[in-house]
């Protein structure tokens, strides 16, 4: 898996890019997400357009983005997840918990 | 907890696989390539084959992670082949021995928001069975049940129903 940061409208915008999954290097989204909320972001949208596969872990990576962000009193949005990994975020009911939106774009415009 | 009834995995010798990984999470990846290459040819389309794939990816990662704990001396088996009209993956580890009823529900409201605990609920949704036994020579093996298309024995839907496991 790869996490690259760009900034956009006053909000961090992080694109995962491949497997979300064990033994992917899924650690880099925590690794990352902690070194931008010490830079003092305040507004996160993960963008999950080109994530190809997600398992457990790779759910257990995002419930564990979405406390540490909550827990700082920052906010995370998810954008633009495939059919699949929307699916799999319904059926254990994590995509109530997410606040998840279709588009990058949409995702701003919620802050 | 009843020591596994292993099926009789019969089916043309070109469909079927036997792979044995040092418990390495890196060796998941290599399951999922010939994995792909054997579900392809058995004609599952691409959706069923993805949700497979999820499946097998959680079973090979308890196996190395909670069953070997990743003990790289220590093998983790799989194997894959037919059973009636369904695909029969199994999955063996070398490990104490586990007891899937310990496991808690991740849809409950506590849980909800744990880091982990969804692998088998995954397993569970993804395909028609999860059983789970014991090897007579210690450790655990898990076997995952997919009806095929056009079987005969596929139905009722398949996919996302889940299904307890059935001792024997």
């Amino acid at each position: 898996m790869n996490v690259s940061v760009r900034q956009r409208d006053g909000v961090t915008i992080l694109d995962l890019k491949g497997k979300l999954t064990l033994g992917s290097g899924e650690q880099a989204l925590r690794t990352t997400l902690q070194d931008e909320l010490g830079k003092g972001a305040s507004k996160v949208i993960i963008n999950l357009k080109d994530v190809t596969t997600i398992d457990s872990t790779g759910v257990g990576e995002l419930v564990g983005t979405y406390t540490t962000v909550t827990n700082r009193g920052a906010k995370l949005k998810l954008a633009a997840l495939p059919a699949k990994l929307q699916d799999i975020l319904t059926i254990t009911q994590l995509i109530t918990v997410f606040d998840v939106y279709d588009t990058e774009d949409e995702a701003i415009g919620s802050f | 907890m009843a020591s596994a009834r292993l099926p009789d995995l019969t089916m043309p010798l070109e469909h079927r696989f036997h792979l044995g990984i040092g418990s390495r999470f890196e060796n998941i990846e290599l399951v999922q390539v010939v994995l792909k290459d054997s579900l392809e040819r058995l004609g599952l389309d691409e959706d069923a084959r993805h949700w497979v794939d999820i499946a097998v990816r959680e079973a090979v990662a308890n196996a190395i992670k909670h069953g070997n704990r990743q003990d790289p001396t220590k093998r983790v088996e799989v194997d894959l082949g037919l059973d009636g009209g369904s695909l029969v993956i199994r999955v063996e580890d070398e490990g104490a021995g586990f007891e899937p009823g310990e496991v808690s529900n991740p849809l409950a409201p506590e849980n909800l928001l744990k880091p982990s605990g969804r692998g088998i609920f995954y397993m569970r949704s993804f395909m028609d069975e999860v059983q789970y036994g014991l090897r007579p020579e210690g450790g655990t093996v898990v076997t995952l049940r997919k009806r095929l298309p056009g079987s005969g024995a596929d139905r009722e839907p398949s996919g996302r129903q889940e299904q307890g496991e059935k001792s024997e």
